[in-house]
């Protein structure tokens, strides 16, 4: 092979890359120019400080707003992550850690069947399990749902960081003669942690994004509410429920909330980055 | 600069001529047979037919049987694969967490099998140390917690004893000097041998009776090489040691007995002297000579 060829292959390698990456990135922008352009003009004052209402508000050009909505994701997601976080590092720690335990070949499949399952289903496990048992929807079974659909995302990937921890760290932690549970909380955990947070921001804003879990259990509210048994509303649960409405107003309100939606996900990586940069900073130094 | 390199060199020079300890202690004239020397030192460690076998049949060793010294210094040597590791390995039960390893013979510390049933190798780590090949310094700590890694994670809280045993355990490893003035700073801020030095600490912070190095120098710089070396003379007043290393000149230099194991076997162990001028067996000889590698 002459020097020219391989330079040519080189070049058209790295063409095929980038042409690649575009059909990639091209497509997102136009959805978020498409988000931008129809949703834009929906964005006023009002819109972040008042409650949806009933359709007569927007008909009639009176104040009405996406705050309940903005405020319900919030919160929701938050206590899903609350629930999820524990339970998603805990079964990551049982596949990396103790792999020869009889559980962690189990816990490796079922992570992989939830993380590939429809969303609708975790929406479905959630009604059954809560919504059933306290007797109607609720914020909290919403979080339950949206908990399901975290946690084996934290878990694989909390998995994968712990993996490619070194295995000298964990002996050099066992030849001081700590126990295998302190070796994985005090040091591999940590030294892993960068990727952990990672994996979480990852889940939340998967999570975020998703409105059919929420239908069979937070279900949607028009009014702000902060009591977590009763029903609460989120962003994309309300986008799906404006789109699907016959009021040309609330179409243009559901543009403007999937705006805020794209902007949260967009704030929640921004400040992770932020998070996970200063995590490895003090783990290299 | 060269006067830096100059006092370095002869440094070196000098503790090669004479590596301060070891070899000056050794009784004058001809060497005494091994059998003769475990009369008058006390037995630490001993294996007997310890066998590590990968998968099914793979021995990473076999049939292993030696005694470890109280207070010497034990080099391991012999050709890559040939289960110098895989020995002392076994020795702190660090196979435990291999998949598909197994143990079988048995291992003793002062007298006490460490793989009866029933013994914690938690407890058995505890006294029987461990520093690898490359430096292992915790990323996520600096050099006092580093240190401290052993006490604090089992429950040594009161300030005045872990800054006590910090000092002295960073003294034995001749660390202290260099990052008194820096203990917060994190392990890995160190130099690679100061890391190794500071992972002998951290072992040594734990007070172990036995501790065992995996080719501890093999990252090093000849400078570094020189101090762990030193300080390997140093710490056997206090700990057992068992090296392993590639480097027979090192074994020549640091250790009072060597074993030489082969495919897996312990061929001999002998007083570090007597193997390296008068080998027992063919294949000692042969390897000590460069026929093979």
């Amino acid at each position: 092979m002459t020097l020219r060829t391989r330079y040519l292959r080189d070049r058209t390698i790295e063409v095929a890359l980038v042409l690649l990456t575009l059909l990639v990135v091209v497509p997102l922008f136009i959805i978020i120019l498409y988000v931008i352009m129809n949703g834009f003009s929906a964005l006023n004052f009002s819109f972040f400080t008042e409650e949806l209402g009933s359709p007569a508000r927007a008909m009639q050009g009176r104040p009405t707003g996406l705050m309940h909505s903005i405020i319900g994701t919030i919160v929701i997601d938050l206590v899903a992550l609350v629930m999820a976080v524990p339970f998603g590092i805990a079964t990551g720690i049982m596949m990396s850690e103790y792999q020869e335990h009889p559980f962690a070949p189990v816990a490796r499949l079922m992570t992989s069947t939830l993380n590939g399952m429809p969303a609708v289903l975790m929406g479905l496990l959630a009604y059954a399990l809560v919504v059933k048992n306290t007797g109607g929807f609720s914020a909290l079974a919403g979080s339950v749902a949206l908990a399901f659909v975290m946690v084996p995302i934290i878990a694989r990937t909390t998995e994968s960081v712990l993996r490619v921890t070194p295995w000298n760290l964990r002996e050099a932690g066992l030849s001081l003669g700590l126990p295998r549970w302190k070796v994985t909380t005090a040091l591999v955990l940590p030294a892993a942690r960068a990727g952990v947070v990672t994996g979480i921001l990852i889940a939340f804003a998967r999570a975020a994004g998703e409105a059919a879990p929420l239908l069979l259990t937070s279900f949607g509210n028009n009014y702000l509410s902060f009591n977590l048994t009763q029903p609460m509303d989120t962003l994309p649960q309300r986008l799906y429920s404006l789109a699907i409405s016959p009021y040309k107003q609330w179409h243009a309100m559901g543009w403007g909330g999937a705006i805020i939606l794209l902007l949260f996900v967009m704030v929640t990586f921004f400040v992770g980055r932020l998070v996970i940069r200063k995590l490895e900073k003090e783990s290299h130094a | 600069m060269s006067t830096l390199e100059r006092s370095t060199e002869q440094k070196q020079a000098e503790w090669y001529a004479n590596p301060a300890g070891g070899r000056s202690e050794q009784p004058a004239g001809p060497p005494e047979p091994l059998e003769n020397a475990a009369a008058q030192v006390p037995v630490r460690m001993s294996a007997e037919g310890l066998t590590v076998r990968y998968g099914v049949s793979t021995f990473g060793i076999r049939d292993v049987t030696m005694a470890l010294y109280d207070r010497k210094v034990t080099a391991l040597i012999g050709p890559s694969g040939c289960g110098k590791s895989t020995f002392l390995r076994a020795l702190n039960r660090m196979h435990d967490l291999g998949r598909d390893i197994e143990v079988t013979g048995d291992a003793f510390l002062d007298g006490e099998s460490i793989y009866a049933p029933g013994v914690d190798p938690v407890v058995v780590r505890r006294r029987v140390g461990m520093v690898f090949q490359k430096p292992t310094p915790f990323p996520t700590k600096s050099i006092y917690e580093n240190v401290c890694a052993g006490l604090r994670l089992v429950g040594m809280r009161k300030r005045s004893l872990l800054d006590e045993a910090v000092e002295k355990a960073l003294t034995s490893a001749a660390l202290w000097d260099e990052v008194k003035d820096r203990l917060r700073s994190p392990g890995g801020s160190l130099s690679g041998g100061q890391q190794q030095r500071l992972c002998i600490a951290r072992a040594l912070a734990v007070e172990p009776e036995v501790l065992l190095m995996d080719e501890p120098t093999s990252s090093l710089d000849p400078n570094a090489t020189m101090r762990i070396e030193q300080l390997i003379t140093q710490l056997k007043r206090q700990v057992t040691i068992v090296i392993v290393t590639h480097n027979m000149q090192q074994a020549r230099r640091v250790s009072d007995y060597t074993a030489f194991f082969y495919l897996g076997e312990m061929v001999e162990q002998a007083d570090t002297h007597e193997l390296f001028t008068a080998p027992k067996e063919s294949r000692t000889q042969e390897y000590l000579h460069g026929t093979f590698s």
